[in-house]
């Protein structure tokens, strides 16, 4: 389900199926998307936060046309312990690539991998500094 | 900082200057630039007979000066800068006929310590170069200097995200003259025909603006410069119902300097021509790096 901004409109509450993983996408070229998923973050139940939000930071490519602080992110990642993938979007492979992730993501947060479940995610976030 | 002489580097102002980062110059040396000045005037005339040349008019003769300004840096770590000035005479004028100036470009380093740290001996770090004149002249120079000291040249684009650092800072300025208007230019992507915003704001509000932001003088942060912004565009949103942080800074203009993502600054203000240096020094850098 893709939406522009959160929260998701209350009519079609009764209609949607159980939320697995929460995507936010982040344009580097776009000051204004980077804003847009901290406000929509705010309305995110506090439960998805354990492996079950990640943050996709898209256009990487391009450098020169970035208008974001890629620092600001990566903290904005850590503060919601969730991981920040980078990709670009234009280029097939990579494309191809991050999708085959997510859907790796997608099939541990919905269950579909025994053994292995969305908190999995938080504990490979923490750093080696806090051993 | 040091007290550069307004004199000799009155040339630097009011020229639109296209940006180059340039890797170290392997087995520069000072003393010989008369003789590579020889050896590059050569060069250009050779290449014009087999006819790779430059431009209409082919009886110029190009003339090569190379020049230290010794002025130009910011720390003694640094090397002078390296102007290199082509003029032409025309051989169907007079012997006393004055040289016309036809194409500059200079090498520089402000403050590019990161860089100049541990550098071998043989090469020279002067990261920044900066061209003013026929992309022509600059293939040729360029080629010369790439051939004879093994570096390599690159565009500088400087990312919106510089562009809103400099516009900040430069806004900030205090400045004794009346300052013109600090202008931002966005390009609004995926249109189908493309469209340009120009936002000016009056100097003395923005300047009054960046007092409120910022926290230590002489010292910025990306959080401050991200405070700023958002002002402006909450300010612009108000008024237009744009959000200009969805479009892409293209170009910024203020009474010290402007700068276009494209790689093309123009300094205008003589006191702040080390300040502004360093922040050009500081990107060619991280784009060799």
């Amino acid at each position: 389900h893709l939406a522009r901004s959160l929260p998701l409109p209350s009519e079609r509450d009764h209609l949607r199926p159980r939320i697995d993983l929460v995507v936010f996408m982040i344009d580097i070229k776009s000051k204004y998307s980077l804003k847009n998923v901290e406000t929509s973050l705010t309305h995110v139940d506090a439960s998805f936060f354990l492996g079950k939000v990640c943050f996709l930071v898209t256009g990487v490519g391009r450098v020169n046309a970035c208008s974001i602080d890629t620092n600001a992110v990566c903290k904005l990642g850590e503060a919601y312990c969730s991981p920040v993938l980078f990709c670009e979007l234009e280029l097939e492979e990579i494309r191809v690539a991050t999708a085959q992730r997510l859907l790796r993501m997608l099939q541990i947060c919905a269950g579909h991998i025994p053994g292995v479940s969305a908190l999995s995610f938080v504990s490979l976030m923490r750093n080696s500094d806090d051993y | 900082q040091e007290n550069v002489d307004p004199q000799k580097t009155a040339f630097l102002l009011r020229k639109a200057w296209a940006l180059y980062s340039v890797t170290p110059l392997y087995r520069f040396r000072r003393a010989r630039l008369r003789e590579y000045a020889r050896l590059l005037s050569a060069f250009i005339a050779a290449e014009k007979q087999k006819g790779l040349a430059v431009e209409v008019g082919a009886e110029l003769d190009i003339k090569v000066a190379l020049s230290s300004l010794a002025d130009l840096r910011g720390s003694e770590l640094d090397q002078a800068a390296l102007l290199v000035q082509l003029s032409s005479r025309s051989r169907a004028s007079s012997r006393n006929s004055e040289d016309k100036l036809v194409w500059s470009g200079w090498f520089c380093s402000v403050f590019g310590d990161d860089l100049s740290e541990n550098m071998p001996e043989d090469f020279t770090s002067l990261p920044l170069f900066l061209s003013h004149g026929a992309e022509s002249y600059m293939s040729l120079v360029g080629s010369w200097f790439q051939k004879t000291f093994d570096c390599c040249f690159r565009r500088l684009a400087i990312s919106p995200l510089s562009l809103s650092w400099m516009v900040a800072m430069w806004a900030g300025c205090t400045l004794d003259r009346a300052a013109s208007a600090v202008e931002l230019v966005f390009s609004v992507p995926c249109l189908s025909q493309p469209l340009d915003i120009s936002y000016a704001i009056h100097p003395e509000d923005a300047k009054a603006l960046w007092d409120t932001v910022q926290k230590t003088p002489g010292e910025v942060t990306q959080e401050e410069v991200d405070v700023f912004m958002d002002c402006l565009y909450t300010h612009f949103h108000r008024h237009f119902k744009i959000h200009l942080s969805a479009a892409k800074l293209v170009k910024v203009s203020t009474a010290v300097a402007s700068a276009h993502c494209d790689g093309i600054v123009k300094i205008l203000h003589s006191q702040y021509l080390p300040g502004v240096l360093t922040l050009l020094t500081e990107l060619a850098i991280s784009q060799i790096q």
